[in-house]
């Protein structure tokens, strides 16, 4: 059996990019179920689409810039994209926002920076943000759970919501959309209503969101399911949460008033799916154990101040980039002390 | 019995692959008609030949004379004519070829007169280190240093502990787990010869817990010779890939790092293979030089694995068709371990001190493919026993950017392939490495040259203007004299015309 | 509007006394050009380029006089250096200059030497041994392959030998350029 390497080591261990990317996959099942449920199957044809589209633009740069398409077009990241952002987009996305979130997300925030492995920040939240601030109408055009709902949409009302952007009722969407709960804390925190109070209303469940809760909890098993097969490490999502739960324990002990409860910000809005799923994508995470645990916390305190102070309802996209932006910064000062140094 | 005080970040649980050649006992490999030895089978200078083509020479009979402090002796594995003194090709990664005495055997393996040392406490320190290093006895784990250095603690260095290394981590190789189970005694012997060399008591031989037979042998025997090793004990260590290394094995054992840029003895430890000790024990107390050594053959490729005592400068070939392989002719094969060692193609290298393990096949090979981009999982670093960071150091020996590997401590680097085997893109991490090492070791050899190249130059012209000042002045002296002869002969004239004019006068009148 | 103007000028001054007393106290001292440059030519002095040695080359580079793709012993590295030094862009090799070749040493065959010292007086880095009448031979450490030593050999006893491939010199190959799989490797 000829040997295939100039250098040893001869052997090579189990791990694999497209095994993790499977995985990391396969860890995302639960919650998408949960989003289903709660929101209808709008999400799954997003999701397709944005596979669709993601796979197509990838293969179209590949060819571009003269790379081979085997094993780039397979190794899972284009997909893995495609999903997080088509999970983070609202439920009633326009099939044209969602192409060109990933056509920007693939080409802009991957490839020209190199492909795989050389971005230096996460293509999906680039997407989100870039659809954010462009298209600010759409992007906040939520849903309510569908047992909130005063005509939950079926399979075929979505689809045709979201290719023709029309309702079969022809009425608006505004007709149906609601404020998100963080949305809604917000606002309604700053009309002088108290936390507690804003929670008793129907949108919210036990903790935080109603529906929200449930699939936040089940991305966090997903992200545990990821530590236990050493997909990612706990590092970053405990540093995430950890920074965010502070924070907002601190601010909430000083003023009860106008501060949601701890529990309330872990549970809602892309939190889970951002500690578990998008902080600790590799590329663009810092490397070092100590980097990442100050990346981490650094995520979970800036996604606080701008839900609080800045003026989107969720932070978890910003602080990711902006983090993503310290990270050369952060390696560099966490290097582990060498052997005998 | 004690137990381990330490250990080291990182590392992996490797599939050992020991059974395949431990259910044999050691056995001897054929006498072989040629015997090919490079003067170099140690870290060093190479050793300097002291026979000629044509001479007829004994077993045991040196045939090279160490070359500077940091070289030892080399002898004759069996007794025959030399043949030739040239270059043959070596047992190293680059193919090349060095210089090679190579001896025609005559099949009578007749023995120089040894000389035995029954008991070595005759011998001063000095002595035994002095016999070592004719012995040409090196460091038989697998680099080769020659041993009578670490023997030496100096006169401003105290021994604490002397730790025998018995861990061999690396998987397939079971050289040194046979010695242990077969010649506890003899490594026993090795090693109360290197305490008192080093003037230490305390004294620990170290042996990964996936060696049980190796255990037993060894405390069995410990506990027969008790009164001569009471200071001595085994400390059974978690199997785990380094630990053999000798930098992470003083951590597991004692806690401690060496530091950086220094050496085991600065923190009062020294280490020996126990190979080493067994080689060590039959020099002084037998007589025997380093001739021979055992090696382990094994492999998914291999019929009958085992270990193999095998005499120096046997072409690897002859062992390995001993042990019936399907390799074809020229095939590669690793020379050592999967994690470290070289692949090589060529039948007729021969085997040297360093030779440790011969692998025809692995389980779990690297894939043959292209490896892809780099993630920055990090799962290199969480690997690193040296507490590196290998993904910094592959972006900066990818860009050749040597002074930043040089700022990540790549020469810290021990080359153990645990970053390599955990990448989940498979990028062979550990060549990155090795050549940037090479890279920057002929550039700083080069700059060196440059440097003493134009300084060279310099000198020239400094000489050069300096001679060229020195004519000048020469030259300006001599007209300056030229001048004042002249002008004193001129005065001489004037005087000499006034003086006749004078006379001229006075006559006159 | 008066005090937008006051505070404009004076956020314009503070940051401009903070950037002139970073600029002075945070100066880092530098070689001149020409020195870096001569510390990435090679030393061979040998003078293809044109110039008397690889001092008065670096000078001229430095000035401007003379472009960076002039020297056949720095061969294309150099050249990478000096582009990557002045942040130009690398070229090929000047043909005019010399082709890159392998690195040879002088070697004086003994046998025809007869004492004349014209290559001592021709080497420029007095790698030559020799008085007159007596053996002339090189030394092998300094001799930096320039060839300056042959053309004026009376005798023509001077080769230029290839140096020989070591072990111990040996550098591992470029693992981005070379094909991992052995059997393409030939």
């Amino acid at each position: 059996m000829p040997l295939s390497r100039l250098s040893s080591p001869f052997l090579s261990g189990p791990s694999r990019v497209t095994l993790h990317m499977i995985q990391l996959l396969f860890a995302l099942v639960p919650a998408v179920i949960a989003l289903v449920y709660f929101f209808g199957p709008s999400v799954l044809i997003t999701m397709t689409l944005a596979i669709v589209t993601a796979l197509f633009t990838e293969a179209v740069m590949l060819k571009l810039r003269n790379r081979p398409l085997e094993p780039f077009l397979t190794d899972g990241s284009a997909v893995v994209t495609a999903v997080l952002l088509a999970i983070a987009l609202p439920p009633l996305a326009p099939w044209w926002l969602t192409v060109i979130g990933i056509v920007f997300a693939i080409i802009f925030a991957k490839h020209l920076y190199g492909g795989l492995g050389y971005n230096p920040f996460n293509p999906a939240m680039v997407a989100y943000v870039l659809l954010l601030i462009s298209f600010p109408l759409e992007m906040t055009t939520w849903l309510p759970v569908t047992e909130l709902s005063t005509s939950p949409l079926g399979f075929s009302a979505a689809f045709q919501a979201i290719f023709t952007g029309q309702l079969s009722t022809g009425l608006g969407f505004d007709t149906i959309s609601g404020a998100t709960p963080l949305d809604a804390m917000k606002t309604q925190i700053g009309l002088s209503l108290h936390p507690s109070y804003i929670s008793e209303q129907p949108l919210f469940g036990v903790l935080a969101g109603k529906g929200w809760e449930s699939i936040n909890l089940l991305f966090a098993l997903g992200g545990a399911f990821l530590i236990y097969r050493r997909v990612i490490s706990w590092h970053i999502p405990v540093a995430m949460l950890l920074g965010l739960f502070s924070i907002s324990l601190v601010t909430w002990s000083v003023a009860p008033e106008t501060t949601a409860s701890p529990l309330f910000h872990l549970l809602s809005g892309g939190t889970m799916l951002g500690a578990f799923f998008i902080a600790t994508d590799p590329v663009t995470a810092a490397t070092t154990i100590k980097g990442r645990l100050v990346f981490g916390a650094g995520v979970g305190l800036l996604t606080y101040i701008i839900r609080v102070w800045g003026g989107y309802p969720d932070g978890v996209a910003f602080a990711v980039l902006i983090m993503n932006m310290l990270v050369p910064l952060i390696d560099y000062y966490t290097q582990p002390k060498v052997y005998g140094g | 019995m004690t137990k381990p005080l330490g250990s080291f970040p990182g590392g992996l649980v490797l599939d050992g692959q020991k059974k395949r050649s431990t259910h044999v006992s050691i056995r001897k490999t054929p006498l072989s008609k040629t015997l090919i030895l490079p003067l170099q089978q140690h870290i060093g200078e190479a050793s300097t030949p002291i026979v000629k083509v044509g001479d007829t020479v004994l077993k045991g009979q040196k045939i090279a004379r160490a070359e500077g402090h940091v070289s030892v002796y080399l002898h004759a594995p069996s007794s025959g004519v030399i043949t030739a003194i040239d270059d043959q090709a070596i047992p190293h990664p680059s193919g090349l070829s060095a210089l090679c005495i190579t001896i025609k055997t005559d099949s009578e393996d007749r023995w120089i007169d040894l000389q035995e040392t029954p008991d070595f406490t005759r011998l001063s320190e000095h002595d035994i280190r002095h016999k070592i290093r004719e012995a040409g006895i090196v460091g038989l784990g697998g680099a080769g240093f020659p041993s009578f250095i670490k023997l030496n603690p100096g006169v401003h260095h105290h021994v604490e502990t002397l730790i025998i290394n018995g861990v061999e981590c690396e998987p397939y190789i079971t050289c040194d787990d046979m010695i242990m189970r077969e010649r506890a005694d003899g490594i026993l012997d090795g090693i109360e010869i290197m305490r008192y060399a080093l003037r230490v008591q305390n004294c620990v031989i170290v042996i990964e817990d996936n060696k049980p037979e190796a255990i037993s042998a060894m405390e069995l025997a410990l506990k027969r010779r008790q009164s001569q090793f009471q200071n001595t004990s085994i400390v059974i260590i978690p199997t785990r890939y380094p630990t053999g290394s000798e930098k992470q094995l003083i951590q597991v054992v004692t806690g401690k790092q060496v530091p950086s840029h220094g050496l085991p003895i600065d923190i009062g430890i020294v280490c020996h293979n126990v190979g080493t000790s067994y080689a060590i024990g039959r020099a002084i107390i037998h007589g025997e030089p380093l001739i021979s050594r055992i090696v382990t053959v094994t492999g998914t490729d291999v019929k009958h694995a085992g270990n193999f005592e095998t005499l120096l400068g046997t072409p690897m070939h002859e062992l390995l068709s001993f042990c019936e392989t399907q390799r074809e002719t020229d095939e590669p094969f690793i020379l050592g371990g999967p994690m470290m060692g070289y692949n090589l193609s060529g039948d007729h290298l021969p085997i040297t001190k360093t030779a440790n393990c011969i692998l025809v096949g692995v389980d779990n090979a690297a894939p043959k493919r292209e490896p892809l981009p780099c993630i920055r999982c990090g799962d290199c670093a969480t690997a690193c026993p040296v507490s590196l960071l290998p993904q910094q150091l592959y972006w900066y020996s990818r860009s050749k950017d040597l002074e930043k590997t040089r700022e990540y401590n790549l020469f810290d680097c021990i080359e153990c392939g645990c970053c390599s085997y955990v990448c989940p893109s498979e990028i062979p991490l550990v060549h990155y490495f090795r050549f940037a090492k090479t890279e920057t070791m002929t550039q700083e050899l080069e700059t060196e040259k440059a440097d003493t190249a134009r300084l060279r130059h310099e000198n020239r012209l400094e000489r050069h203007e300096a001679e060229k000042k020195e004519k000048e002045e020469r030259q300006r002296q001599r007209k300056l004299a030229l001048a004042a002869t002249k002008a004193a002969k001129e005065k001489a004239e004037a005087e000499k015309a006034n003086a006749s004019e004078s006379s001229t006068d006075n006559q006159e009148t | 509007m008066l005090t937008a103007i006051l505070a404009i000028t004076i956020m314009a001054l503070i940051f401009g006394l903070l950037l002139g007393y970073a600029s002075i106290r945070f100066k880092v001292e530098g070689d001149p050009i020409a020195d870096q440059i001569d510390k990435l030519l090679p030393q061979t002095q040998c003078g293809q380029c044109s110039f008397p040695g690889c001092r008065p080359y670096s000078e001229a580079i430095a000035n401007g006089e003379a472009d960076i793709n002039r020297c056949p012993p720095g061969g294309e590295s150099t050249i990478q250096a000096l582009a990557d030094l002045l942040e130009v862009e690398a070229k090929p090799l000047d043909d005019e200059c010399g082709v890159e070749k392998p690195k040879t040493l002088a070697v004086i065959v003994e046998d025809r030497c007869i004492g004349c010292t014209l290559c001592i007086q021709a080497c420029p880095v007095d790698a030559i041994l020799g008085a007159a009448k007596q053996m002339h031979t090189v030394i092998a450490d300094e001799c930096t392959g320039c060839e300056l030593c042959v053309p004026p050999c009376p005798v023509d006893c001077i080769d230029m030998v290839e140096t020989k491939l070591n072990p111990n010199t040996w550098r591992w190959p470029d693992p981005a350029h070379v094909n991992l799989t052995l059997e393409d490797q030939s």
